[in-house]
């Protein structure tokens, strides 16, 4: 339990940190941190195929569509936005690649460690409760992605001058 | 509901709601189209760890973790659609300002 | 064959996206068959109950689809608007791109509204609305101007507030239930010992719903959302999108799912007649067509929001009617208002007067559809409300049954104000026509049938529509 005091202190302030840090790239950083302790939390929570898709699409994808969006929404001319766009890139490029690792270590260490608990025990597995009894969901998602398509088809075509 | 199941929901609960707190603070306070957005990751994070939480306390983390994993993929979805919409408020107005979103009134 | 009514429109949209230049050049034909297709189901099911025939899908797909009386008038009500949608937006959308991306998202609309009411767990049916919502987002933002990008970020912000409060809902109702299927958390709030989560979960859903569904203290985004989109979609938005999303949502949960206590009733009594007094009052006061026909619109899931609010299955029942009714008769409103936008390029009530003599038919069906709206007896719009009015009196609630009656005298107020400013008195030579679409005008006058006709034949419609759904309420 102290460790999981610990983990949620740490979560909320990281929190706080996005919130307050005037510099919005930093503030993004902070939201993969944040990202990146609420995944431990759900490993220790016996939790483990979430906490990994948390930590690669979470602190991962969902950085890289800010930073994106954010080099996007500068009043730089256009070579300028693609020079700093690639030195963005390159300087942060490391970023989700250690999450990723940090994510599949941590998968490794926990789930050899993880093994009592005084509560209930865990029923269902989730690849079984997914794939066999809901469907819908599955069906949902993929509607959802193909949404998502057109969205971006819509919204992030270029305004024709 | 047993009595440990219980306390374990409530521990997690409070930070929940502190999280949801700095979430919406973030939401109400920034000048900035992005931070809203951010604001709304927070809020986010705020249910998975609810979510989650109660899956364990109940035995139940299997479906918690099917849930968790939708909510991610429907989360992204609704990300990118607002990160394009922020990119044409910018296109319009040439920052990201909300208070600049005052032509409609309510 | 229920799976039918979500695979057949997602089959329909991969079809559309392939490169085959007849299929996209007939997508809008496509799209109205399909839709076509639902309302002949919806309206044929009595005389042949097609849910009955076994599901040769459910062999590969395990849906847990269920069919009852409340869908089958969703299930109308939605191929109808979104028929009405689809056409007006082919006549309204000029450049090509942007009729196709109307169409295959309409079509994502539909699909989703489906799903929403053909589920029976609570998780499913969160994916199923933001489906909806997500789809009614990138509509909204279709033209990407600069007003409809600004209605568009605000609904989307409060839609993703009302989400975070569902989704923590739905961590209250899974630790006290286990699961969320409607019939778990049913039996759930039997169990004395879980009484406070289940009253917090169901709180907390209440609110996220509330939002949703743009009752009063929250409706900011709903006359700015209405108002920027495209006509066609505002169509949809303002007739069908939001109102499953949120108004479905609710009646389904808080009518037959969650127990409805009085502290619940309260809430729900409240937010209803607070939202028809205010909205009414400040439809009074707008100058764009559009806007002030988004405040009717709260105004009127006020009367739905109180009529659940009182909490007898007569209320319910008259709830579900007044919103097939809102439904039909605020399509018609705003395919007046597309019809004034393409004929007169403006809905602003400023610049349009005495508009009676070149458009006869948008005068006629609007009053129409506002006398429908105000409750005037040959009108659907009459029977809904005497019946919500009466349930309210017979409950006991006088003070609320008498702010709906009361509040219905200023409906008619701000349309007959509208009435007089823009068709009736003298014409301005300034305006021209730029010509009138025939298809908006056979919308507009099908619609209005359609609002006439089921008050008319209301004895019939009473017996074979509106008592069935007495018995949804629990």
């Amino acid at each position: 339990m102290l460790i999981n005091l610990i983990l949620l202190f740490a979560l909320v302030l990281a929190a706080l940190w996005t919130v307050t840090t005037p510099r919005l790239i930093r503030a993004i950083v902070g939201l993969a941190i944040t990202s990146a302790i609420l995944s431990v939390i759900m490993y220790q929570l016996s939790s483990p195929l979430a906490a990994v898709f948390e930590l690669s699409v979470c602190s991962g994808l969902i950085s890289v569509i800010f930073v994106v969006t954010i080099s996007f929404t500068r009043r730089v001319s256009k070579e300028e936005l693609l020079v700093r766009r690639k030195q963005k890139i390159i300087k942060y490029w490391y970023l989700p690649v250690i999450l990723i690792a940090a994510g599949l270590l941590l998968n490794h260490y926990l789930l050899a460690n993880l093994n009592s608990s005084v509560l209930p025990a865990q029923e269902g597995d989730v690849r079984n409760l997914i794939w066999n009894s809901r469907h819908l969901d599955l069906f949902g998602q993929a509607v959802i992605l193909l949404v998502g398509a057109l969205g971006v088809v819509v919204l992030f075509k270029e305004p024709k001058k | 509901m047993s009595a440990p199941s219980m306390y374990l929901f409530v521990f997690f609960g409070i930070f929940s709601a502190l999280l949801l707190i700095t979430g919406i603070y973030c939401m109400l306070v920034s000048f900035n189209l992005i931070r809203i957005i951010i604001g709304f990751e927070i809020l986010v994070k705020a249910a998975t760890l609810l979510i989650i939480s109660a899956g364990y306390a109940c035995g139940k983390s299997a479906l918690a973790q099917v849930m968790v994993i939708t909510l991610i993929v429907i989360e992204i979805v609704v990300m990118v659609v607002a990160g394009g919409v922020a990119l044409w408020a910018f296109r319009h107005n040439d920052n990201i300002d909300p208070r600049e979103l005052g032509n409609l009134k309510g | 064959m229920l799976s039918l009514f979500i695979l057949a429109p997602l089959f329909l949209l991969f079809v559309l996206n392939l490169p085959l230049k007849p299929v996209n050049k007939a997508c809008f034909w496509l799209a109205g068959v399909l839709l076509s297709a639902q309302i002949l189901m919806a309206l044929g099911h009595a005389l042949c109950p097609w849910s009955l025939y076994p599901d040769k899908l459910g062999l590969f797909f395990v849906f847990n689809l269920v069919m009852d009386n409340l869908t089958l008038v969703m299930l109308l009500v939605i191929g109808i608007v979104s028929l009405v949608a689809l056409f007006v937006g082919k006549s309204t959308i000029i450049l090509e791109e942007q009729r196709f991306n109307f169409v295959s998202l309409v079509l994502a609309c539909v699909i989703g509204m489906n799903a929403v009411v053909l589920v029976r767990d609570i998780f499913s049916l969160y994916i199923f609305i933001e489906i909806t919502s997500i789809a009614s987002f990138v509509l909204i933002a279709l033209k990407k101007d600069k007003l409809a990008i600004e209605g568009t970020f605000k609904y989307l912000i409060m839609s993703a507030v009302a989400t975070v409060f569902m989704l923590c809902a739905m961590a209250f109702l899974l630790l006290a239930a286990g699961d969320l299927s409607f019939a778990a958390v049913h039996s759930a709030f039997y169990n004395p010992a879980n009484a406070g989560l289940l009253k917090c979960g169901a709180g907390l859903f209440l609110c996220g719903l509330l939002i949703k569904s743009g009752v009063a203290p929250f409706h900011g985004w709903v006359p700015d959302a209405y108002s920027s989109a495209p006509a066609g979609v505002s169509i949809l938005l303002a007739g069908i999108t939001t109102k499953v999303a949120g108004v479905y949502v609710l009646l389904r949960l808080f009518g037959s799912v969650f127990i409805l206590n009085a502290q619940f009733q309260n809430i729900l009594l409240f937010a209803g007649a607070f939202s028809i007094v205010m909205a009414a009052l400040a439809a009074l006061t707008q100058d764009d067509f559009k806007r002030m026909l988004a405040y009717s619109s709260i105004s009127q899931v006020g009367y739905i929001i109180l009529a659940l609010g009182c909490g007898t299955p007569l209320a319910f029942a008259g709830a579900i009617f007044h919103f097939f009714n809102h439904a039909i008769f605020k399509s018609l409103l705003f395919v007046n208002a597309a019809s004034l936008e393409k004929e007169f390029g403006s809905t602003n009530m400023n610049t349009l007067a005495g508009l009676g003599n070149k458009s006869p038919v948008t005068g006629f069906t609007s009053l129409i559809g506002a006398l429908s709206t105000a409750g005037i007896p040959p009108f659907s719009g009459f029977w809904s409300k005497l019946i919500i009015i009466l349930a309210l009196f017979s409950a006991g609630r006088f003070v609320y049954g008498g702010i709906a009656l009361l509040a219905s005298i200023l409906t008619l107020a701000y349309f007959l104000a509208f009435q007089r400013r823009v068709f009736f008195g003298k014409t301005e030579s300034t305006l021209s026509s730029a010509g009138t679409s025939w298809a908006l005008r056979f919308w507009e006058i099908a619609l209005a049938l359609i609002t006439a006709a089921s008050g008319a034949v209301f004895v019939l419609v009473h017996n074979n529509w509106v008592l069935p759904l007495k018995a949804i309420f629990w």
